[in-house]
Formats: C-alpha cells, sequence, structure tokens
C-alpha cells in the first residue's frame, strides 16, 4: 500500500492555495480545441471535496443564465493552471448541497471575517 | 516468449498522462525472477528457462526443492514457473529477468487467477435476467426452463446452471505497459488484472 502511496504522492500538486468548501472560487481550466488550447475560467462557490489524497476531487456550483451548473474537477489535475481564492466562506457543514434548492438571496454563503 | 517475468499486484491507483488524462492503473511488483534450471533440446526435447520469483524463509523449504535450488546455486524462492525459448535466446542459471525486459509503451498480457466468489446462481455466474421483482412473480433468480421435452429428454451441454465461480485461470491480453520503476521493480499497467492484491501474476510481452 506504501508504494502505491508513493506513486499518488508523485502527482501531488503542491502550488495550490488553501480552499476548501464554502470559498468563492475561481478555476482557470485548461481546455484543448483540436490543436488549440486556451485557458476556461469556471466560477462559483465550491460545494464539496471528496476524496483524499491524488485522487481528491473538488465541486463547483455556479448560476449559469439562471441555470445552475455543477462541475467537479480533481484538486491535483495537470490541466488546472491556477485556482483563485475570491471570498472565503463561513460554513457549518462539510457539503453544500442545500444550495441546489435555493435561489436568488438565500443561495449565498456568508463570507468570512477574521 | 522469453520476455515473461512473474510478479504480484500491489493493487490499483490512477496516473496522470502526459496529454493529461487520467488513466485507471495497476501497481505490479515484477521480479527480479531468477533463471533456476534450463532445458535444452538435447536433454529434455524442447528448450525452455524455469523462473523463480519470491523469496522464501530457508526454514519453509523442504529438502527436495532445496536440493533442486542448491544444484542451480540460487536462493530457494517461493513460485517457479517455467517458459519456453525461442530460437536464439540463451540464458543460464542464475540469470536474473528483471522489469527491464519491457518497456513503457508496449502491450502485456497478465494472467492470474481471479477472486473466488464461491457458489454463486446464474445471474451471477451467467448474466441470466432473472425474474421480475413485484408485481405478484414469485420468479425472482431462478434459472428457469433448462431445455426441451421428450426430445431430446435430456439437458443439452452447456447449459447454464449454479455453481462454483472464480477461483481460474484469466489471462487479460494486451494491456499497456504505462510506466516502469527498475529501483523498485514496478510495473505499471493500463487497466485491471486478475485476482486480488499479492496476488500471483505471470506478464509476458505480447
Amino acid at each position: 500500500m506504501n508504494r502505491i502511496r508513493a506513486i499518488e504522492q508523485q502527482q501531488i500538486r503542491e502550488d495550490l492555495p488553501v480552499f476548501s468548501v464554502g470559498d468563492t472560487v475561481k478555476v482557470n481550466y485548461k481546455v484543448v480545441e483540436g490543436t488549440r488550447e486556451r485557458v476556461q475560467p469556471f466560477q462559483g462557490i465550491i460545494i464539496r471535496r471528496h476524496g483524499a489524497g491524488a485522487r481528491e476531487t473538488f465541486t463547483v456550483r455556479k448560476l449559469s443564465f439562471a441555470v445552475g451548473v455543477e462541475r467537479t474537477f480533481p484538486v491535483h489535475s495537470p490541466k488546472i493552471v491556477t485556482i483563485e481564492v475570491l471570498t472565503r466562506g463561513k460554513v457549518r457543514r462539510s457539503k453544500l448541497y442545500y444550495l441546489r434548492d435555493r435561489v436568488g438571496k438565500a443561495a449565498r454563503v456568508k463570507e468570512l471575517r477574521s | 516468449m522469453a520476455k515473461t517475468i512473474l510478479g504480484r499486484k500491489l493493487g490499483m491507483t490512477q496516473i496522470w498522462s502526459d496529454d493529461d488524462k487520467l488513466i485507471p492503473c495497476t501497481v505490479i511488483e515484477a521480479g527480479p525472477c531468477v533463471v533456476s534450471l534450463v532445458r535444452t533440446e538435447k536433454r529434455d526435447g524442447y528448450r525452455a528457462i524455469q523462473i523463480g520469483y519470491g523469496d522464501m524463509k530457508e526454514s519453509k523449504v523442504n529438502k527436495p526443492q532445496a536440493g533442486h535450488f542448491k544444484k542451480a546455486g540460487v536462493a530457494p524462492k517461493r513460485f517457479l514457473a517455467e517458459v519456453r525459448l525461442e530460437d536464439g535466446e540463451q540464458y543460464k542459471t542464475g540469470d536474473t529477468i528483471t522489469v527491464d525486459a519491457f518497456e513503457t509503451g508496449a502491450n502485456v498480457h497478465v494472467t492470474g487467477t481471479s477472486k473466488g466468489k464461491g457458489f454463486q446462481g446464474v445471474m451471477k455466474r451467467h448474466n441470466f435476467k432473472g425474474g421480475p421483482g413485484g408485481h405478484g412473480s414469485h420468479f425472482h433468480r431462478a434459472p428457469g426452463s433448462i431445455g426441451m421435452c421428450a426430445s431430446p429428454s435430456r439437458v443439452l451441454k452447456g447449459v447454464g446452471m449454479p455453481g462454483h465461480m472464480g477461483s481460474e485461470t484469466v489471462t487479460v491480453r494486451n494491456l499497456e505497459v504505462v510506466r516502469i520503476d527498475a529501483e523498485q521493480n514496478l510495473l505499471i499497467l493500463k487497466g485491471a488484472v486478475p485476482g486480488g492484491k499479492n496476488g500471483l501474476l505471470t506478464i509476458r510481452l505480447a
């Protein structure tokens, strides 16, 4: 098991900022279109972090033209160029699935003041 | 045919490829295997080598085995397998075969013993459909009819029935070698291989 962990350890990225559930982030993700490569931002609230180690993923939810869009990224994906943490959220649970049932003002997450 | 090595499955993980795709991988500790016997055309009628893998406690070696390894001049090995040689391949006892025999990008066949499932019914063992779950149905997981009536008045050969499943030799063909770690004797293949962790595997070049 340790040897598998060692293989996974090599793939862990250490250049990413600390981010957690409730934060509003902008994920700059590499997209390949044919032969061209460009960076596509995806901005929203993190509603879940799932898994551990090299296999960890996180899900970002945003509203796109009043339609909820959720996208799950592997944390250590080489396709992620940068993750910008815009605001820190104050939340009391690890999975913010309740945001799916809310719209408008109710779908906000309180900002963490430190 | 000689590019064959014995190993054991360490488990599965995933690796990012060079074009940023996530590949499911099996990590195998393969070799080093040592040649413990050479079969020659002259003496045995065919050319082959016997390779051994896995260290063994001196106290666990029985006397016939001890004599065999002593004759070859190699340390006792837990698993032995015979590999046919092609023309022109030369080996002598004491030679070692390591993961260096393979290269990344090549395809390999992996043979192992599948996980034992015990006595299983036809739905799991032969992918029968089974019956409806509800609506007053009393037919759930049974095999149903197993044949015809007075003619042929017997059950045809090969009809799927319940019985022991798993624990059989399975070969998975053409798995790509993703990465080789010669220092740790690791072979990382794309996809799954038969059996559980620590299961013995035979890996040969496709």
